[in-house]
């Protein structure tokens, strides 16, 4: 009997495997792609060369005054001499130690958060929450128990901007949750209310509400009750994110099943227990990635406090472009501030991107 | 035997009673909200009457008594307060315009090259989007200003594309249009090739709706578009003059000139909402799933009618939602203009304005209500056209 024997695989072309194939199949596959990827090609010899130059070939990073900037490229030296003024701002050198010691502590304190394993985690979230902004404010400012008093007029740089971001999220958090309840509520009035609040502050631009903040605020105030720039503008901040949060947290809660509420309801639990116990806790697991997203814009937003004269990180490299011992530095300014400020915003959406993949289970078939 | 439901009151005391305590919450929250509304005013009447301001519309009427870089109507330091605010507004709404043009236009190539099975295209457009959507749209504003076009050379020395475009800093010169004999002619044909478009489309859908036939539309259009004014032109002579702009001593005399805020305004705000933009595009051709592709093959379309007819009226349902609140950010976040001192309505208005005449509160209550009726009627107009174009589920 013959056994028929099966030859064996011919090798794939050589053009389909490999990194031809790859080539072939992903930059070259007809005359149309061929263009693109020249002209793409092209595109990145015009822009990457001279940028790796200026950046770093031609540039200069060591000295300590203009005059040691003697290259083609980019200037470092100006960040690196300008390097705690755009950190701390105007903070008292000596102190500056505070600062850091904050920044720590955050970290130290918020870092258990982040391990999936860790019990009780709720309860200790709540608890820092509580605590570390008395801390903080205490660390900070000072004036009490034993810490010399830094005015926040002093306050400015990656801290004023970091100041602004975590206080204003975390006093548009509960508020616009109480906003998003209030639209979602039963009652006409309650509802007509939180619409109208919402739907203004939505309505206009940041800058118009810090404007409002800096030149009425003053007229809205009984006599001697004083609040201070950064107050006012925290104000500002904290009032119109709150409207965004709030329209994020309704997305949650209208995602929850009305069996949820009745069943709620059922186990005779009033509203306060229904919200607290069944409903938001889901509502704001789903929406925790949206919430992430409205602290990146915030971040960015809070630049915006330039116009009302604050010191943040923006506005500090401003102010040292234009000091005359260093003009014509204005590129490696804003270069190394984007930088900055991309590194945090990416890291954020990155980490927002990563919840999402995480959280979004049991709903997917 | 005991009729339970017969009993409808609730036994207990009044204040258990769900609808009782509702009408108490909202008539506590009414009086809270009057309340506070009345301190505010009351605080304010002191405040006002103590510092000797006198509140009231008044000071609109004043003349304003300084000078303004762009104005697109006539405008002289003794106008007065009312026509800077128009004068503030229409620059808004310039910059909001041209931006909102580009930001689409680039939004939307830079979201289909994401896409696109080119993997150089691909990896560009990604670099683009991840770039420039986490920088601040007020610190590209300042790159844009104070790192590119203000260290350009002066006009002296402006860069010059063919002698009839100049980079300088201060600004972008280039021709102007004006009429010439040939310009009621050349409009007249216009009208008339517009006209003539719009019937033919009218022709072409009834009858393939009649007959299945198509018709080449597009490229008809096209052709009479172009060559019936241009033959206008030929006969009647050029409809436009142009001014070329000529140095004169230090600056530039004659055509229009795009001062360097607001080619800055307008870059950075393309380039940061184009990326948003191009996100929109993206997920919103991603949602439409792979079987209407492959549905759309298997009933013999080719890939362009398949993309045309089948993937974009799709995919523009989803992107329409999200791309009506990219324009509500650019047209506020126009408002960043006052950092740079372009004379939109928010630096001109509550920057300067303000503080010349000390009118705080009827300032800001003007300039949010204006923000607030631009942002209501690009949400309505966008909402309208989404419901005409919204699924229609039978």
């Amino acid at each position: 009997m013959q056994t028929h024997t099966f030859k064996p695989d011919l090798p794939p072309p050589p053009m389909s495997v490999g990194v031809l194939g790859w080539l072939r199949s992903n930059l070259f596959s007809n005359w149309f792609n061929t263009l693109l990827t020249l002209l793409a090609a092209y595109l990145v010899w015009l822009i990457v060369p001279p940028l790796v130059q200026w950046a770093f070939i031609e540039a200069d990073w060591n000295g300590s005054t203009r005059f040691d900037c003697t290259g083609e490229g980019a200037c470092w030296v100006f960040i690196k001499e300008r390097f705690s003024q755009f950190m701390y701002g105007f903070y008292p050198e000596e102190l500056r130690w505070r600062v850091d010691l904050t920044l720590w502590l955050a970290v130290i304190g918020a870092a258990p958060l982040f391990v999936p394993m860790m019990p009780r985690k709720a309860i200790y979230g709540l608890a820092f929450l509580l605590v570390y902004p008395l801390l903080a404010f205490w660390l900070l400012h000072g004036g009490f128990f034993g810490l010399s008093e830094v005015e926040t007029s002093q306050w400015g740089g990656l801290l004023l901007t970091l100041v602004i971001a975590a206080v204003g999220i975390t006093g548009a958090l509960p508020l616009g949750i109480l906003l998003a309840l209030g639209r979602r509520s039963e009652m006409p009035a309650i509802r007509v209310i939180c619409v109208t609040f919402i739907e203004f502050w939505r309505g206009v631009p940041l800058i118009t509400v810090l404007f409002m903040s800096s030149v009425m605020l003053p007229l809205f105030l009984p006599e001697g009750m004083h609040f201070d720039k950064l107050m006012r503008a925290l104000i500002g901040v904290i009032l119109f994110q709150s409207a965004y949060i709030a329209e994020v947290v309704r997305g949650g809660l209208q995602a929850i099943p009305k069996g949820q509420y009745e069943a709620a309801a059922a186990m005779g639990l009033g509203y306060w227990r229904m919200m607290g116990l069944v409903i938001l806790p889901q509502a704001l697991k789903l929406v925790i990635p949206g919430i992430v997203n409205t602290f990146i814009a915030l971040f960015k937003d809070t630049s915006l406090v330039i116009i009302i004269g604050l010191f943040d990180l923006l506005n500090s490299i401003k102010q040292a472009t234009t000091d005359p011992v260093w003009l014509g530095m204005a590129t490696e300014g804003y270069v190394f501030a984007a930088l900055v400020f991309w590194i945090f915003c990416f890291g954020m959406s990155r980490y927002s991107m990563h919840l999402e993949r995480k959280l979004d289970t049991g709903h997917k078939r | 035997m005991q009729n339970i439901a017969n009993n409808s009151r609730p036994r207990g005391s009044v204040w258990t009673d769900p609808q009782v305590r509702a009408w108490a919450f909202q008539i506590i929250a009414v009086i809270a909200v009057v309340a506070l509304g009345w301190y505010l005013f009351h605080n304010t009447q002191s405040n006002l009457a103590q510092r000797g301001i006198i509140s009231g519309f008044g000071f609109l009427e004043q003349s304003a008594g300084f000078g303004i870089s762009q104005h697109l109507i006539d405008y002289s330091e003794s106008d007065t307060y009312g026509r800077v605010f128009v004068i503030g507004l229409l620059n808004t709404l310039l910059v909001s315009v041209i931006g909102i043009f580009f930001a689409t236009l680039l939004g939307f190539i830079l979201g289909v090259a994401r896409l696109s099975p080119n993997w150089l295209i691909s990896k560009l457009a990604t670099i683009y989007i991840e770039t420039f959507r986490n920088i601040p749209p007020l610190l590209q504003i300042f790159f844009w200003y104070f790192a590119v076009l203000l260290p350009l050379p002066g006009p002296k020395q402006s860069l010059s594309i063919g002698d009839t475009f100049f980079l300088s800093n201060r600004g972008l010169n280039m021709p102007s249009p004006s009429m010439a004999e040939g310009y009621w002619p050349f409009i007249i044909a216009l009208v008339l090739a517009v006209v003539a478009v719009i019937v033919l489309a009218r022709w072409a859908r009834q009858r393939f709706e009649a007959t299945g036939q198509p018709f080449h539309t597009v490229y008809v259009s096209l052709a009479i578009l172009l060559l019936v004014p241009g033959l206008s032109a030929l006969v009647f002579g050029d409809p436009f003059h142009w001014t070329v702009p000529q140095l004169t001593g230090f600056n530039f005399r004659g055509g229009w000139v795009v001062i360097p805020e607001l080619m800055a305004l307008t870059l950075a705000l393309t380039i940061y909402t184009a990326a948003f933009i191009a996100e929109n595009v993206r997920s919103g051709i991603q949602a439409v799933s792979h079987g209407q592709t492959e549905a759309a093959r298997s009933l013999g379309l080719q890939p362009t009618v398949t993309l045309r007819k089948v993937i974009v009226p799709q995919a523009l349902r989803v992107i329409i939602p999200p791309l009506t609140s990219q324009y509500l950010n650019l047209a506020k976040n126009s408002s960043l203009a006052a950092g740079i001192g372009y004379p939109d309505m928010v630096s001109l208005f509550a920057g300067t304005v303000l503080n010349q005449t000390g009118q705080a509160i009827e300032v800001v209550a003007i300039t949010m209500s204006v923000y607030l009726a631009i942002s209501i009627s690009i949400s309505m107009l966008m909402n309208w056209y989404n419901k005409r174009i919204a699924l229609v589920e039978r």
